[in-house]
C-alpha cells in the first residue's frame, strides 16, 4: 500500500519535478557540474530506480538540499557519499564502491574475461594442431 | 561424456543462483531497502516538543527503556490507518515516542486531540533535517530502540497486529523479561 502510494505519488508529481529547488544549483560552474552528477548517481530510497535528480519524491528533494549544502561547506564527494550511505545503506550508491563485498561485482567481469580467453586460446591451439578438414570430426 | 557434463553442471548451478537471488531474497521484495542503522546506536537528536515549542525531547530521554519511535505526520494517509494500532500498543503498555515529520503543528496538534495521542512524547521535525539522520524515506516508519539505545529494528509503512507479533514482539522478549528495569509491562492488545 505504501508502494503503491510512492507510486502513485512519483506519477502524480511526475511533470512537476524540477519545480521545487532544482533550479537553485551553483553558480561556480564546477562545484555545478559536480553537484549535478553526484545527484544524478544517487539513488532515490523511495521512488526507487529514479537518481535523486530525477525524482521528486520529498524526501529527495531533502537530500538534494544536503548534496547542497555539504558541497558550499567544501567536502568532498566521498564525504558527502558516506553521509548518506551511512544513513541510507549502500543502496542509494548508483555505483556501488570497491570493497569486500563487492570485489566479486567488480572482479568479476575481469575474471570472466580471463576464463574466456584461456578457453579461446586452448581451441584455437588444439584445432591449429589438427589437420585440416578435421574440424568436425571429433 | 565430460563434454556434455560440464555445461549441465554449469546450467544447474547458474540455475540454483538466480533461484536464490529471486527467492531466497529477505521479504522476497525488490523495493526492500536494507536499513543503515539497524544495530547501531540511534542517531542523537534534540527537537522542540510537537506539544510547546519551548520544551525540548530527544535522543537522551529514550535511552535506557525499550521503546518505540514513530514518525508520522499529518499528511500522511497511512498514518491515520495506523493510529487505532497505535493507540492500543500504547495503552498495552509499550512506550511510543512520536517523530512528527514536516508538519503544521496546530494541525498535528488538533490531529492528536481528536484521534486520541498514544504517544509519550512526540517531536517537532519541522524541516525533517533530523529523520534524514535517522535514514527516514517517508512516514509511517517505526523503530524499535533496545535498553541500550541501539535500534533493533526498523518497520516502513504502517504498523499492524501481524507485524507486531511477528517482528517487534519477539525481539522485545528476546531483550528482557517484563520485571527488569526499562522492560515494558505488555498487557495483551485490546481488541
Amino acid at each position: 500500500m505504501t508502494r503503491f502510494a510512492a507510486l502513485a505519488a512519483c506519477l502524480v508529481f511526475a511533470s512537476t519535478v524540477h519545480a521545487d529547488d532544482l533550479a537553485s544549483g551553483f553558480d561556480d560552474p564546477a562545484l555545478n557540474q559536480r553537484y549535478w552528477s553526484l545527484i544524478r548517481e544517487i539513488r532515490c530510497p523511495l521512488c526507487q530506480n529514479e537518481s535523486i535528480a530525477d525524482s521528486s519524491a520529498p524526501v529527495a528533494a531533502d537530500l538534494r538540499r544536503e548534496v547542497r549544502r555539504m558541497l558550499a561547506e567544501g567536502k568532498s564527494d566521498d564525504d558527502i557519499k558516506d553521509f548518506l550511505s551511512s544513513r541510507y545503506s549502500d543502496f542509494v550508491l548508483y555505483r556501488p564502491r570497491v570493497a569486500p563485498e563487492t570485489y566479486a561485482l567488480w572482479g568479476g567481469p575481469i575474471v570472466l574475461l580471463i576464463v574466456g580467453a584461456l578457453v579461446f586460446w586452448r581451441v584455437v591451439r588444439k584445432r591449429a594442431s589438427q589437420p585440416l578438414g578435421e574440424d568436425d570430426a571429433s | 561424456m565430460l563434454r556434455y557434463a560440464i555445461p549441465l553442471v554449469l546450467l544447474a548451478l547458474l540455475g540454483c543462483l538466480f533461484y536464490a537471488g529471486l527467492s531466497l531474497r529477505k521479504k522476497v521484495d525488490p523495493s526492500y531497502v536494507p536499513s543503515a542503522l539497524l544495530g547501531r546506536p540511534m542517531p542523537e537528536f534534540e527537537l522542540p516538543t510537537l506539544a510547546d515549542a519551548s520544551a525540548r525531547i530527544g535522543s537522551r530521554d529514550i535511552v535506557g527503556k525499550v521503546a518505540l519511535v514513530n514518525v508520522w505526520g499529518t499528511w500522511c494517509v497511512e498514518c491515520r490507518h495506523e493510529h487505532a494500532f497505535l493507540l492500543r500498543l500504547a495503552k498495552s503498555g509499550m512506550p511510543v515516542f512520536g517523530l512528527n515529520l514536516k508538519d503544521d503543528r496546530p494541525t498535528a496538534q488538533r490531529w492528536l486531540e481528536t484521534l486520541g495521542n498514544p504517544y509519550v512524547t512526540s517531536a517537532f521535525d519541522e524541516d525533517g533535517r533530523v529523520a534524514l539522520d535517522w535514514g527516514v524515506t517517508a512516514a509511517p516508519e517505526t523503530f524499535l530502540i533496545g535498553r541500550d539505545g541501539t535500534i533493533l529494528f526498523k518497520h516502513i509503512s504502517p504498523l499492524t497486529g501481524q507485524v507486531w507479533q511477528h517482528d517487534f514482539l519477539p525481539l522485545i522478549r528476546a531483550q528482557c523479561g517484563a520485571t527488569e528495569p526499562g522492560c515494558p509491562q505488555l498487557a495483551p492488545l485490546t481488541p
